[in-house]
């Protein structure tokens, strides 16, 4: 189309600064507030400078995928307006204890930054920081408007950091503390939110695990009218539970606390009632203990379900079957492989709906059965919809996986982890490359990839050929040689994120992704066969990557035994521990 | 054999051939060598049993730092935060000493086998003469020349003889825990170190085989 034929002034051609743009800044203004999302945005400020500025200074939240992507003085200035917060920091096999303590991601330089730029900062979200007691004083003193705290697999702190927030934060909306790795020094934090407060709308401390001052628990669920987010630790006990919901049956999600109890049936009819005037439950989530005796509480919502964490409760086939009856509206489901095959053909039967499904290793070092092929494969007949799968199992075969790609062409996330590492498929006893290769064939729009079990370069040759929409891939004990990884690094145009661990990958394979690097967020690589000279070598080449290598005590120093390579604008670390070396 | 000197500690053992850790059930033949020389998982499960880092006690600390099946680190990948709560709830049992005023609990679940139960006996007792029975040196208290025998409860009420039975399988049937002056433990004779010695080297070496 011809834009002049149009009489519409293209923005953007940059030729003639005067007729830049047609859109007054007040209109663009307007428009760019109402573009939420952050890939927008981004492309957006990318048209032309006046979009850039415009964008920039009306944008609200920013997402900051890498905390040493670039610093926060970066970040402040340029967007100046910003309220809303995400940050990540260590690298995601630091959840396997892969990375060192004390390696980095300290919130609190941001948090100072923050303090004069965006003072009225009101939502943080962090992930994999390292987060200390007085960054949560500073963070509830510092920022009179703050509302949102989240924090998934940080540590560093305790609940003393939890007291402050408690006591400071008038405005409190949201407290969300999840898997991380809290010091619970009990003290009864929850006593210290003011009598006053009642703008909670989400509280969840279901992993920490000391108690907590029921009465004061009862009296906040009880004044915060606007609640639609709770979930309790496990020391919470049933009957405790049916008390807050009588008080909250606004809930949209529950955690519930411990099933351990017998209670008196008066009280189980009580709970009963309880749930059944829930009547926007639709996440429903801890179950600890969970046994037959008392699952039943919960039949009455089970109907409005849309996601069912079961990953904590250690229920057998006979009790899944029993809710998942009730619950044939369940998109999301996760549960324990002590459901076996015999639970999962029951999904496969009740859920049609089901979109996402996880299950996990109740005894991830216990060599019973758990999940086999079989199970797998009973959901991906019952469950075409499916599109994301996390599947803990002992055994898989390449057949099964076929089946399934045939089944569910859709999946945008497989992660299948075969728990012994360089196991075969367990029926003809030959490697599982057909079974990644026929996932990478059929589901074109695969964006995430966990691969596992014995595995060739021909794998990653139909990686590297097929999965044109990549963007993350985790790899451990598999391929052959650097071809391996060579065929991925050159033949997936859109990966983001790669984290490589034991493989036999040296230094021509982690230099085969020179000109992939700037475009990905981050690669790891530990106990492969990579050398100090071969990172030196990338650093050189790539002046905008940190290279960084964390020495392992002894070993040998020729080889870099992990490394994490990653984009950059802020130069090397300022506040690299000893044992983390930029090259 | 040095079963002599041998007691309850977690260095290396005498024979590594038969004892090597493997990736395999005891009687399976060796993998062939089919499988492409590559970084393999094999190569990371040379582990030293306890070993020599532990300089300061004899005991590793009672963590599952030595464990009974091959661990890597980080695999599978499964946070630590799951693990742990996934657990069923501690296996908290008491354990009482002959003559010792009061009992202690011990965590079942935090031992990965009867070397570290024992050495955790040793830590706990510490206060008490027990700390020489497992004494390599000595066996034998020398304030009251008592020595002291493992023995438990099981779910059926018979009180046995802690290393017998698989270690998991103690784990689910153990009760609660007792140390018994030995002259009662075997028909009034006394254990000589030698048999002690014995005893618990055959706990160490039957766990280096599973």
């Amino acid at each position: 189309m011809d834009p002049a034929a149009t009489g519409v002034t293209v923005a953007g051609t940059g030729a003639d600064p005067a007729k830049t743009t047609m859109f007054p800044e007040e209109f663009l203004k307007r428009t760019f507030s109402l573009i939420n999302s952050d890939k927008d945005r981004n492309s957006v400020s990318l048209v032309c400078k006046d979009w850039y500025n415009v964008e920039r200074m009306s944008r609200r939240h920013v997402s900051i995928r890498n905390c040493y992507s670039v610093s926060p003085e970066i970040v402040t200035a340029r967007f100046p307006a910003i309220r809303s917060v995400t940050l990540k920091g260590k690298p995601r096999f630091s959840d396997f204890n892969l990375v060192p303590d004390d390696w980095g991601a300290d919130v609190q330089p941001w948090l100072n930054v923050f303090a004069t730029a965006y003072p009225f900062l009101e939502e943080l979200r962090l992930k994999r920081m390292a987060v200390s007691d007085e960054s949560l004083e500073f963070l509830a003193l510092n920022f009179d408007d703050f509302k949102a705290l989240s924090m998934l697999s940080c540590e560093g702190f305790s609940t003393l950091g939890l007291e402050a927030i408690a006591t400071h934060c008038k405005n409190l909306t949201e407290l969300d503390i999840q898997e991380n790795g809290i010091d619970d020094l009990g003290g009864d934090w929850l006593s210290y939110f003011p009598e006053n407060l009642t703008s909670l709308e989400v509280l969840n401390f279901s992993t920490l695990t000391s108690e907590v001052s029921f009465d004061a628990l009862e009296s906040l669920v009880s004044r915060c009218k606007s609640l639609r987010v709770l979930k309790v630790n496990r020391k919470i006990n049933l009957e405790q539970l049916g008390k807050l919901l009588v008080l909250a049956p606004q809930l949209i999600e529950l955690g519930t606390g411990t099933f351990l109890e017998e209670l008196v049936s008066g009280s189980v009819n009580g709970l009963e009632n309880a749930f059944s005037k829930c009547g926007n439950l639709v996440t429903l989530s801890s179950f600890w203990d969970a046994t037959l005796l008392h699952l039943p509480v919960v039949y009455p919502v089970c109907g409005n379900l849309t996601f069912l964490n079961l990953s904590y409760a250690n229920i057998g086939p006979d009790e899944l079957e029993q809710i998942l009856g009730r619950s044939k509206r369940l998109v999301r489901l996760w549960v324990v492989d002590t459901v076996g095959d015999k639970g999962l053909e029951a999904v496969g039967s009740h859920c049609p709906l089901l979109e996402e499904l996880r299950v996990f290793p109740v005894d991830p070092f216990d060599q019973q059965l758990g999940v086999t092929d079989s199970g797998l494969v009973a959901v991906s007949k019952g469950c075409p919809k499916l599109h994301y799968i996390l599947y803990f199992c002992q055994r898989m075969t390449n057949a099964a996986v076929i089946t399934v790609a045939q089944n569910c062409p859709n999946f945008t996330h497989f992660r299948l982890c075969i728990m012994n590492p360089s196991e075969p498929d367990y029926l003809t006893n030959e490697p599982m490359d057909e079974a990644f290769g026929a996932i990478v064939k059929t589901c074109t729009k695969l964006e995430r990839l966990s691969v596992s079990g014995l595995l060739t370069d021909l794998a990653f040759e139909y990686i590297g050929k097929y999965a044109k929409n990549l963007e993350t891939l985790s790899v451990a004990f598999a391929g052959d040689s650097d071809l391996g990884m060579e065929y991925v690094m050159r033949g997936c145009p859109k990966l983001k994120r790669v984290e490589i661990r034991d493989c036999p990958f040296g230094d021509s394979a982690l230099l085969s992704g020179l000109t992939q690097y700037e475009s990905m967020r981050s690669l790891w690589m530990s106990d492969c066969n990579v050398t100090m000279d071969g990172c030196k070598k990338l650093a050189e080449e790539m002046s905008r990557l940190n290279v960084e290598v964390i020495k392992d005590e002894g070993g040998d120093d020729r080889l870099a035994n992990k490394v994490y390579v990653y984009r950059t604008v802020a130069g090397p670390r300022k506040d690299a521990p000893p044992f983390v070396v930029t090259l | 054999m040095s079963s002599e000197t041998s007691t309850v500690t977690s260095e290396q053992p005498p024979s590594t051939a038969d004892t090597e850790l493997t990736l395999r059930l005891p009687g399976e033949s060796q993998k062939s060598e089919t499988k492409p020389t590559k970084r393999r998982f094999s190569d990371l499960t040379d582990l030293k049993l306890g070993g020599n880092n532990e300089s300061d006690t004899e005991c590793s600390v009672v963590t599952r730092s030595t464990p009974a099946k091959e661990r890597v680190v980080g695999w599978p990948p499964v946070r630590s935060h799951r693990k742990n709560m996934m657990k069923k709830d501690c296996k908290y049992v008491k354990v009482a000493v002959d003559g010792a005023p009061y009992l202690r609990k011990v965590d079942l679940e935090l031992y990965s086998g009867y070397q570290q139960l024992l050495c955790g006996f040793e830590h706990l007792f510490s206060c008490f003469t027990i700390r020489n029975v497992l004494n390599e040196r000595k066996l034998m208290d020398p304030v009251n020349g008592m020595e002291y025998v493992p023995t438990y409860e099981d779910k059926e009420g018979d009180w046995m003889l802690v290393g017998d039975v698989p270690w998991m399988m103690f784990v689910e049937s153990c009760k609660r825990i007792r140390l018994m002056k030995n002259s009662e433990a075997v028909n009034g004779s006394v254990l000589t170190r030698r048999d002690f010695g014995r005893w618990a080297s055959k706990i160490g070496s039957w766990k280096l085989l599973v």
